[in-house]
C-alpha cells in the first residue's frame, strides 16, 4: 500500500503553534508564505543558492526552500517576523535601517536572519573559510570585513548593497545587545 | 515533484528495516542535495525516511587517538569541533570552504559523502546522462566540460565529485561505517567510491539499503599540520574547479610523512598516492614538490576544454606543500 503523501503537522513559529495539513512536497518556505501568511520570508531562487528564504531553525540559520515543512515539525522556527522584541527592533534590523543595508529590500529578511546567526556563530568562536588559523588555540578571529563577507556569502543581493550590508553587520555585532536569535 | 510518503525514525534498526521494505525510499538527512534533486525530477523517491534525529550526532575520540564522527553531525558542528580543528585542521578548512553557513547548518556528514555530482547534464532531465539514465550517453565528453574530470574518468562519464569534506577525509584515511539489513560494516573511504568504468550510475560500494552511521578518522599526527585550499570561479560559495588537502611532516629538511588528496578532478575525492611516494624520504624543497605533482598528474587525461586543471593542480601541490614546509598555518 502506498504511504500517505500528506500529514497533519504542528509547526512552532516565532513561539506560536500552527497546525496544518501539508502535502509532503511542501517546503517550509511555501508553508510559511502560502499557508500561514508569513510572507516576510522571501522566495528567490528556490534552489538553496540565494539565501532570500533564510530562517532560523532551533536558533541556527537555514534555507527554508530546501527544508520540507513536514520535516520541520518539532523544531523551533524563527522568521523575520519573529526577530524583533515586540516593537523594539533587533539590533541587526536597526543597523540595516540606519546604514541603508538594502535597496529594493527583497533579500533583506534573509540577510537579517543570516546576520543574526552570523553574529552568534562568531561569538561562539566558529572559524570561517577566511580565518587564518582554525586551531582552537588561535582563539576566535576578529570579525573583520573579510570575515563578514565570507560568513554572509550565502546571501545574494542583486542590487549590490553589499558595502552597506557589511557595515550594518559590523555595527550590530559591535553593539552589546542581542535580545534573541541564534544559539550557536 | 513526485508525491512521496514521509517517515521519521528515531533508531538505526528501524531506519534500515523501513528502507528494506521499500526499495524506492531514500534516507533524508539535511536534504540540501536530495530535496533540490527532487524538485528537478532527478530523484523521485516514493518514501523519505527522515534520519536527522537518529542518535548519530556525536563526535568522540577513539582509543587510538582518532575521531569517530556520527553520520548526522552537521557540517557546521564538524567544522567547529575543537578536536577536529586541533588534530585535522584541513578537515575544518575543507568543510568551511563548502556551501554557505545556512547549508552547512543543514547538511550532514553522511549526506555529504553521498551527494551527487553538479554536472549540468546530470541535473537536466531533458539531456542524456549515463549516471542518471544508464546507456543514454554522456554529452559532457564533447560538450560543456570545463569543470570536469582529468583523472580516473571514462568515456561513459567525466563528472566530478563535488565534496570538499570528502577530500580531507580521503587524505586522512577515513573509514565509513554503515548498518544494513545484513548487519553492520565498514569501508575505507579509498574503497567507498567505485571506479567509473562503464557503470557511472553505480557510485559507492555500500550494500543496497545500507545506512551510513558514521566516519572514523584514525590517529594521524601528520594531520595536525595540514591545509585545505580550494580554487573556484568566485571568492566564496561555489564548487571547486580544483582543491587540495595536504599534510606534511618535515624533519631535518627531509619529508617524513605526507598526505595529499585532490578535489574536483575525478568522480571521487582523489588520493594522490603517487605524489606521496615521491615525497616521503625526499628533501622538502620545490624540486621534490614539483616532481611529486608530476608523478600524480602523469595519469591525467584532460578533455579539450579542461587542460587548465593539470596546471592548476600542479601549482596547488607546490604552493601548499611549500607553505606547509615553511610552517604557514593555512
Amino acid at each position: 500500500m502506498a504511504p500517505p503523501t500528506s500529514s497533519a503537522i504542528t509547526l512552532n513559529i516565532n513561539g506560536e503553534k500552527f497546525t496544518l495539513t501539508v502535502d509532503h512536497r511542501t517546503t517550509l518556505l511555501d508553508a510559511l508564505r502560502e499557508r500561514l501568511d508569513l510572507t516576510g520570508t522571501k522566495k528567490g531562487c528556490d534552489q538553496g543558492q540565494c539565501g532570500a528564504c533564510t530562517v532560523l531553525l532551533d536558533g541556527r540559520r537555514a534555507v527554508s526552500c530546501l527544508q520540507l515543512a513536514v520535516a520541520a515539525e518539532g523544531r523551533e522556527i524563527t522568521t523575520i517576523e519573529g526577530v524583533a522584541e515586540g516593537e523594539r527592533l533587533h539590533p541587526v534590523q536597526q543597523a540595516f535601517l540606519d546604514l541603508d543595508g538594502f535597496q529594493c529590500g527583497y533579500c533583506t529578511p534573509g540577510q537579517i536572519c543570516s546576520a543574526v546567526a552570523v553574529i552568534q556563530e562568531h561569538a561562539a568562536g566558529w572559524p570561517s573559510a577566511v580565518t587564518d588559523d582554525v586551531r582552537p588555540e588561535a582563539g576566535p578571529p576578529p570579525l573583520t570585513d573579510d570575515e563578514i563577507r565570507e560568513r554572509m556569502s550565502g546571501n545574494l543581493c542583486r542590487c549590490g548593497a553589499y558595502v552597506s550590508i557589511v557595515q550594518a553587520v559590523a555595527r550590530a555585532a559591535a553593539s552589546e545587545e542581542q535580545p534573541k536569535g541564534a544559539a550557536a | 515533484m513526485r508525491e512521496f510518503g514521509y517517515r521519521r525514525v528515531s533508531d538505526v534498526a528501524t531506519a534500515v528495516a523501513v528502507l528494506d521494505a521499500e526499495p524506492h525510499a531514500r534516507f533524508l538527512g539535511g536534504g540540501t542535495n536530495l530535496v533540490d534533486l527532487m524538485k528537478t525530477g532527478v530523484e523521485r523517491p516514493a518514501l523519505l525516511i527522515d534520519v536527522r534525529e537518529l542518535p548519530l550526532d556525536r563526535i568522540e575520540s577513539t582509543e587510538d587517538g582518532g575521531l569517530r564522527i556520527g553520520a548526522t553531525v552537521t557540517n557546521s558542528d564538524l567544522a567547529a569541533h575543537p578536536e577536529v580543528r586541533r588534530r585535522y585542521p584541513a578537515l575544518t578548512q575543507a568543510v568551511l570552504a563548502g556551501a554557505s553557513g545556512q547549508l552547512r547548518n543543514m547538511a550532514t556528514v553522511g549526506g555529504n559523502l553521498l551527494q551527487r555530482t553538479r554536472c549540468g547534464y546530470f541535473a537536466d532531465v531533458t539531456k542524456p546522462c549515463n549516471k542518471r539514465v544508464p546507456g543514454s550517453g554522456c554529452p559532457a565528453v564533447e560538450g560543456e566540460h570545463h569543470n570536469h574530470a582529468i583523472l580516473g574518468a571514462s568515456g561513459h562519464c567525466v563528472a566530478v565529485h563535488p565534496s570538499d569534506m570528502g577530500v580531507a577525509l580521503t587524505a586522512f584515511d577515513a573509514a565509513v561505517s554503515y548498518e544494513s539489513a545484513d548487519g553492520p560494516g565498514e569501508l575505507p573511504l579509498a574503497q567507498f567510491y567505485l571506479p567509473v568504468d562503464d557503470t557511472p550510475h553505480l557510485e559507492t560500494a555500500l550494500p543496497p539499503g545500507a545506512l551510513i552511521t558514521g566516519v572514523t578518522l584514525p590517529a594521524a599526527p601528520v594531520a595536525a599540520r595540514s591545509r585545505y585550499r580550494k580554487v573556484r570561479e568566485r571568492a566564496s560559495y561555489a564548487f571547486a574547479i580544483g582543491s587540495i588537502a595536504a599534510a606534511l611532516d618535515v624533519r631535518d629538511g627531509v619529508v617524513r610523512d605526507a598526505r595529499l588528496a585532490f578535489g574536483a578532478v575525478a568522480s571521487r575525492p582523489w588520493r594522490a598516492r603517487a605524489a606521496e611516494e615521491v615525497l616521503v624520504g625526499a628533501p622538502a624543497d620545490a624540486t621534490t614538490f614539483a616532481a611529486a605533482a608530476d608523478a600524480e598528474l602523469a595519469a591525467a587525461k584532460p578533455l579539450p576544454r579542461n587542460g587548465y586543471k593539470v596546471t592548476l593542480m600542479h601549482n596547488l601541490v607546490v604552493s601548499e606543500l611549500t607553505a606547509l614546509a615553511e610552517g604557514v598555518a593555512r
